[in-house]
């Protein structure tokens, strides 16, 4: 059975849920804390930070702005070089390409690179609806498909896990999935990753067809890009017979030379690294070198849709580097679940509104998961402005009326402030504490965990008037 | 053309992105603080970027002793060996050599203790080395099964940040992008070195 | 007819938070500038800003309160605001507000009033070029730097310079400072639970430096801080940096609150 977000509630209780767990919020505190010291260190690094960040955003800019002749070149190169590009709408037709292209290999197992566009189409459980198993290969993603969870950050899906809930996961289910765990397992990273190893050498070995994402492709040349850590990626890349890549259309970048300009920010940003251990890049097919056969599949769901959005369009810059979810002070405290989705935290906020729209409760409250606090604007490498996008889709839920009660407040409220006699004996009148809020009444969410400000017994006009009154 | 294509094209047209600026590039072309055309400048820090990683560095002008010298260090017995690897690197070894032809299958590379390439280039700001599986780098499934990468860099292919590698590299060719041996952070975020990739990586430099 | 008096030309906006709940952050703010020969007003039609209705999405309802803003201030040159969020509604809301209000000449008119509109801290420290505002506050005082200060508007390093110059004080700096006290407007009243771990951590953090005082330029967050402090029976006070400001050696020690040891 593979777990998904469908029927997540919304973000209020699913957060209050995670909140509460103590656990949880250890585990979140201790490993965001680890990575933003180290990308705060290898940022620094680099004098020209911030004109690098400038030429990722514009060459994103470029890209959304040109996208059609963008991808029509990324699909002429790729067929060019021995690739089949496939090019699906939504994800049912996504797991639907790919599901015929496993089965016209004959195969009943593929192993996987990490990659968050399928775990957002939800394909590996499309997958085994038709008999076919897949198995994740990057570690975390493996201690999330193992521990039948949910991924809960772009770059460590298993983030929320600690050592020793991930030691007791790989000896309760490896042994169900082929290798079972070393006997006598601790919680030593080291051991663990061992582990994961030799549990997964198997599978890259005997590993015929591979599905991955790509972290960019290129147009000018139809060159898919894989950054990675682990050498999982590069198992998958090079051993199996046939490689299916599933990509958004959002991942293209113009030409070679602006890789210099992404594969420079983003490990920094992801990990705190120069460049993450390995970076593979591959055209189409070569003889006598890696898979025999290579799909594209090109994937919107949803992608077209933010890109129609002229504020929020530029989350597409995103290159999921994980950096705003590590710094979100929201995200510290709740973890990725409470999001409902592959993508949590700032990006997920603006993110999933823009693919899937507003009309679902869950997705209408994500925009108002912040503090609007900023500073995800502030590590954002591609320089998404994701205040301005929040604001801007708060605007779009309170047009569509998703609100009604809180608009006729605000409404009411607004027409009171807009009129000074009525704002002044407002103010004036008895019990009337701030704008809002009539005075020493419980406020749901506000006295659940504070207590109110004391009532001054004079307002400032009144002792502006009274004080104004002597100096005249 | 399929239905989905014309869809999907359709839909990125009815977006109607207004034209976007020319990007900036004001950023560097070399690793920060370091004079580009300072040659032992750029290979110090080379070698500090790869020894940070925990890659063993060997400089020399003699790579058959330095090659034999890390082999035996690692306790390396069998060593795959691409064709184009120049006699000379595998001369001082006296352990088993393997050529890649006929192509050894993914179970005898994975039995196999090392492998001895050479490289496409090299990147001292983030201590790079990049296969393009060109002469004497081989295929890429045999620098990945064997647990000890032996890479040998020629000073000259040593470029000081990313921009002036990828220059020179050709994209139509598979190419792998080596910075340190397989790591992982996945565990509390805190890295491990070694996971599926080769969890030693040891750089010979020519100069 | 006789003569008018000359009207000052520097409005005060005090914030309808500040006129109704903290209207001492007010009535230092007066006492501060005028003691720095600054001659304020206080046009009495003025109420909200609209930034909670602004970042709640109700742009429409932004853009009346934007006119009715715009009326108020437009003949005065300078509009000093104790408030870094509220400052920062006509130069970050009002354009959008009128834009989604399809009012040109609003657009205008808030184009051409923003650049007037200052954050009390700014005012001092690049409009008047003070740092010593001959101020004395002889306690021990940590400093909240809120987002909106820290990260909109950038205030950077001038209310701690501003706070470092008071004399007799304590000043200590605040662990984990630039993160979100969870504040956040109606977030606090539509995700209670994140809110309140965000701001059990602040609370938490403010405890750490021993301070009697917290200080910070939004009264928002000072009354979420304060109320967290307030509901779990600790005695720090929460004063506007204004309010700090505006005390001098003549008013002595704040009454209640302990007075460091230097400055017996």
């Amino acid at each position: 059975m593979t777990r998904s977000f469908l029927g997540w509630p919304a973000f209020p209780e699913a957060a209050e849920r995670e909140v509460g767990n103590r656990q949880l919020r250890e585990n979140l505190g201790r490993a965001t804390g680890t990575i933003r010291g180290k990308r705060a260190l290898l940022a620094a690094e680099r004098p020209d930070w911030e004109q690098l960040r400038d030429s990722a955003a514009a060459i994103k800019d470029q890209v959304l702005a040109g996208l059609e002749q963008y991808l029509l070149q990324v699909e002429e190169k790729v067929t060019a070089a021995g690739g089949t590009v496939h090019w699906a709408r939504d994800a049912a037709e996504a797991n639907r390409i790919v599901t015929d292209l496993v089965r016209a290999t004959g195969e009943r197992e593929v192993v996987k690179v990490k990659s968050m566009l399928t775990e957002e189409i939800g394909l590996d459980a499309a997958l085994e609806a038709a008999g076919i198993s897949a198995r994740e290969t990057d570690l975390a993603a493996a201690i999330v498909q193992l521990g039948d969870d949910l991924p809960s950050h772009v770059v460590v899906p298993a983030l929320h896990r600690n050592r020793t809930e991930i030691r007791d996961i790989f000896v309760r289910e490896m042994g169900r999935h082929g290798r079972p765990a070393p006997e006598g397992l601790t919680d030593d990273p080291a051991e663990l990753a061992d582990a994961a190893r030799l549990h997964l050498r198997e599978k890259f070995l005997g590993a015929k067809v591979a599905v991955s994402g790509a972290n960019f492709v290129v147009a000018e040349t139809g060159t898919l890009v894989v950054v990675e850590s682990e050498g999982n990626g590069r198992m998958c890349l090079t051993l199996a017979d046939t490689l299916i890549s599933v990509v958004g259309i959002e991942k293209t970048v113009p030409t070679w030379a602006d890789l210099e300009v992404f594969l420079q920010l983003l490990a920094r940003n992801a990990t705190g690294e120069r460049m993450s251990p390995y970076t593979s890049t591959w055209t189409g097919t070569t003889d006598g070198d890696g898979p025999r056969a290579f799909h594209l599949v090109l994937v919107d769901n949803g992608r077209t849709r933010a890109l129609a959005d002229p504020v929020g369009r530029q989350a597409l810059r995103c290159i999921r580097c994980g950096a705003c979810m590590n710094t979100c002070p929201v995200y510290r405290r709740t973890g990725g679940h409470a999001y409902g989705s592959v993508y949590p935290g700032p990006i997920g906020a603006i993110l999933n509104p823009l693919l899937k729209g507003l009309d679902e409760e869950q997705t209408a409250s994500l925009p108002y998961a912040s503090t609007l606090c900023g500073a995800c604007n502030e590590v954002c490498p591609v320089r998404i402005r994701f205040t301005d996008v929040l604001l801007d889709l708060r605007a779009q839920v309170a047009d569509g009326g998703k609100h009604p009660v809180e608009r006729a407040a605000l409404g009411a409220v607004g027409a009171v402030m807009a009129r000074p006699a009525a704002w002044k004996a407002a103010v004036k009148g008895a019990g009337l504490v701030g704008p809002l809020l009539p005075a020493r009444t419980p406020v749901p969410g506000w006295t659940d965990n504070r207590a109110l400000p004391d009532v001054p017994r004079e307002s400032f006009r009144s002792w502006w008037k009274r004080n104004e009154g002597e100096r005249a | 053309m399929t239905a989905a294509r014309e869809e999907i094209l359709r839909r990125i047209r009815a977006a109607a992105v207004p034209p976007a600026p020319e990007p900036p590039r004001h950023y560097l072309r070399h690793a920060p603080g370091l004079d580009p055309d300072d040659r032992e400048a750029v290979l110090a820090l080379f070698v500090e970027r790869l020894e940070e990683y925990g890659a063993e560095v060997l400089r020399t002008d003699r790579p058959g002793p330095a090659v034999a010298r890390v082999l035996a260090a690692q306790g390396a017995r069998s060593l795959v060996v691409p064709d184009g690897v120049p006699a000379e690197w595998t001369a001082d070894w006296d352990g088993r050599v393997r050529t890649d032809r006929p192509p050894l299958g993914k179970a005898e590379l994975d039995a196999t203790d090392a492998v001895l390439t050479g490289c496409a280039a090299a990147v001292a700001d983030s201590g790079t080395l990049v296969l393009d599986g060109g002469p004497g780098q081989g295929r890429r499934a045999a620098t990945l099964l064997p647990d000890l990468h032996v890479c040998v860099v020629r000073a000259e292919q040593v470029r000081s940040a990313l921009p002036g590698a990828l220059a020179r590299l050709d994209p139509a060719r598979p190419l792998t992008f080596v910075s340190g041996p397989s790591a992982t952070a996945d565990i509390e975020m805190i890295r491990v070195k070694g996971v599926h990739g080769p969890r030693r990586l040891a750089v010979v430099l020519l100069s | 007819m006789p003569p008018n008096p000359p009207r000052p030309r520097t409005a005060l906006f005090v914030t309808c938070l500040n006129d109704t709940l903290f209207p001492g952050a007010g009535r230092a703010t007066v006492t501060l500038l005028r003691r720095l020969g600054v001659e304020v007003d206080f046009p009495a039609a003025q109420s909200c800003c609209g930034q909670m209705h602004f970042n709640t999405g109700y742009r429409k309802e932004t853009a009346r309160l934007a006119r009715h803003f715009v009326d108020t201030f437009a003949d005065y040159e300078e509009i000093v605001v104790p408030s870094a969020s509220c400052a920062g509604t006509p130069v970050e809301a009002y354009p959008l507000a009128a834009e989604a209000a399809g009012d040109r000449g609003l657009a205008r008119a808030v184009a051409e009033l923003a650049p007037r509109v200052v954050e009390l801290t700014r005012y001092l420290t690049d409009r008047l070029g003070v740092e010593q505002v001959g101020a004395h506050f002889p306690h021990r005082v940590t400093y909240h730097p809120t987002c909106h200060s820290l990260r909109a508007t950038g205030l950077g390093e001038r209310p701690h310079r501003l706070l470092r110059a008071v004399a007799g004080i304590d000043y200590v700096e605040l662990p984990a400072a630039e993160e979100c006290c969870g504040f956040g407007g109606t977030f606090a009243v539509k995700n209670p639970a994140v809110s309140g771990a965000m701001n059990g951590d602040k609370a938490r953090h403010v405890l750490e430096t021993g301070a009697h005082v917290l200080a910070a330029v939004d009264s928002s967050c000072l009354m979420n801080i304060g109320g967290r402090l307030t509901r779990d029976g600790h005695r720090v006070r929460t004063l506007h940096l204004a309010e700090i400001l505006a005390r001098t050696e003549q008013d002595g020690p704040l009454p209640g609150v302990p007075v460091v040891e230097a400055a017996r």
